[in-house]
């Protein structure tokens, strides 16, 4: 996504089981269903919450009315929304409230079952009610996807990684396990660290 | 204490006589614009309804023969002409208009995008009798040609040397671009940069993106760049009289037709007594076209931002 940006500046290198994502060639539809994404503010869209679910599998071709409602019912239903709009379906995706966007914009991203969740601070346009429940949700879904998230709130690290790779003005600092990170002797990290816990 | 009074938000203001009299400008200002437009509607309206008392608004609105030096004024063909022609109009104007919003907004390079702008609003701001001058030097002959062919042995058509309805419909099309394009592509701007980002990062491709998820969501505004297109096409004049062929008859293509604006503009100078009142009567029908459609737009538009 980050072609959209003009001027973005990208050093370095990402594989995605064992493929570099930044090859010439590389099928950015397919990679982009691989990896979903989860933004910073929700953003559902001007439709039904049904059709919010459905908009990535039916992008990737699949028409058929059973298969699409079992794919949003078990996305709802992972991320735990499912009970809340169970009635309300069909009705406009805007008028959930930001957590529940934000949870609907999670389940949107799971239906096309990407294999790694990207999520650019999720939590930081949310009330700390909602942000629990999508911190909790982070846990839960890690069981079973790759979860890449970023934040700038230490103690959502703390709560949620199992790995932290800390990186400044665009430079990757250090990567370690959440442990190791927090009581890291790197003179950057620990600046870092005291600044925030302040 | 004596601090605390003078600290308080509670003095009465002594607003300077500047103050009022720049306010009460203001208020005439804006008075004159409004009086403006009821004074049209109450002119339009009492000079407009007399024809309905002398002939009958049965047989001045349904009427389809006008022939003022023997007493006959049906306007049913200018109506039906008008009609027609708008829709006509906006049915070839809106698809290229849209379509040009889209590679305007969406994705076009920035400096054609820049280029592009300026020559629609250059566009927009050409006088409408230049329209009619070269649609009569390019469009018409062209129709000519086609009309010619088509007709070249039918025994009962009129041959109009392609100043027709078709080329009306042309010219008119080309002049609703810019209102089109303009308000449509306002509106497929204000779709929310995240949005389109979300339906990409889900695999969707910028075509789909742009079909399924930015075109609904600017729908309102795009209804209203229609609206808005329609009112522009059924008040034009100018334009149209030089290629429509002025003659009063029913809209087919290639028919030479005369429309409610039109109508008024060729005979109003020399006109008297009924024939005058029944050519007010036409100003009356056409703003009450006018007034219908400002509604129309007005509900398109609300309607836009209660769904928000």
């Amino acid at each position: 996504m980050n072609d959209l940006i003009p001027n973005a500046k990208i050093g370095g290198n990402i594989f995605l089981d064992g493929e570099n994502i930044y090859r010439r060639g590389v099928n950015l539809s397919l990679l982009r269903k691989k990896v979903g994404m989860v933004f910073q503010s929700p953003n559902p869209f001007p439709m039904s919450i049904f059709d919010n679910v459905a908009y990535g599998p039916r992008i990737h071709g699949i028409k058929s009315r059973k298969l699409l409602s079992g794919i949003v019912e078990r996305c709802l239903n992972d991320v735990m929304l499912l009970d809340e709009v169970k009635d309300t379906m069909r009705g406009s995706a805007l008028r959930l409230s930001g957590g529940q966007q934000q949870r609907l914009c999670i389940a949107r991203a799971l239906a096309v079952s990407p294999e790694v969740l990207l999520m650019d601070e999720p939590t930081s346009a949310l009330d700390p009610i909602s942000t629990e429940a999508i911190e909790e949700l982070m846990l839960r879904l890690s069981a079973n996807y790759t979860i890449v998230i970023v934040t700038h709130n230490i103690a959502q690290a703390r709560e949620v990684a199992d790995y932290i790779a800390f990186f400044q003005a665009g430079e990757l600092v250090q990567m370690d396990t959440t442990a190791k990170i927090l009581t890291s002797a790197n003179p950057l990290t620990r600046e870092f660290l005291m600044g925030n816990s302040l | 204490m004596n601090d605390v009074t003078t600290n308080s938000i509670y003095i009465k203001e002594k607003k300077p006589i500047l103050e009022y009299l720049v306010e009460i400008i203001f208020v005439i200002c804006a008075l004159i614009a409004v009086l403006a437009v009821a004074l049209i509607t109450v002119y339009i309206i009492s000079t407009g309804v007399p024809i309905f008392n002398v002939i009958g608004a049965r047989e001045f609105l349904l009427g389809t023969k006008w022939d003022p030096a023997n007493g006959q004024f049906g306007i049913f063909p200018m109506i039906l002409s008008s009609i027609i022609m708008t829709m006509g109009a906006v049915l070839v104007g809106f698809p290229l208009a849209l379509l040009t919003s889209i590679f305007l907004t969406e994705l076009a390079p920035p400096a054609i995008g820049k280029l592009l702008t300026i020559l629609i609003d250059l566009l927009a701001g050409i006088p409408s009798i230049i329209f009619g001058l070269v649609g009569s030097v390019i469009i018409v002959p062209f129709l000519a040609r086609i009309e010619e062919r088509i007709f070249i042995n039918s025994p009962t058509h009129i041959f109009t040397g392609g100043a027709n309805l078709l080329s009306a419909i042309l010219v008119l099309a080309i002049m609703i671009l810019p209102t089109i394009i303009k308000v449509s592509s306002t509106s497929l701007r204000a779709v929310a940069k995240e949005i389109k980002s979300y339906s990409l990062s889900l695999g969707a491709t910028k075509i789909q993106t742009i079909f399924k998820i930015c075109i609904p969501t600017a729908r309102s505004g795009i209804l209203a760049s229609i609206v808005l297109g329609i009112g522009r096409a059924v008040g034009e004049t100018m334009a149209i009289i030089l290629v429509s062929g002025n003659v009063v008859n029913l809209p087919l293509p290639f028919n030479a037709v005369r429309f409610l604006t039109t109508g008024i503009m060729a005979e109003f100078s020399y006109s008297s007594g009924i024939h005058r009142q029944a050519l007010l009567g036409i100003a009356l029908v056409l703003f009450v076209f006018i007034m219908t459609i400002n509604l129309l737009l007005h509900i398109v538009i609300r309607r836009g931002a209660q769904n928000e």
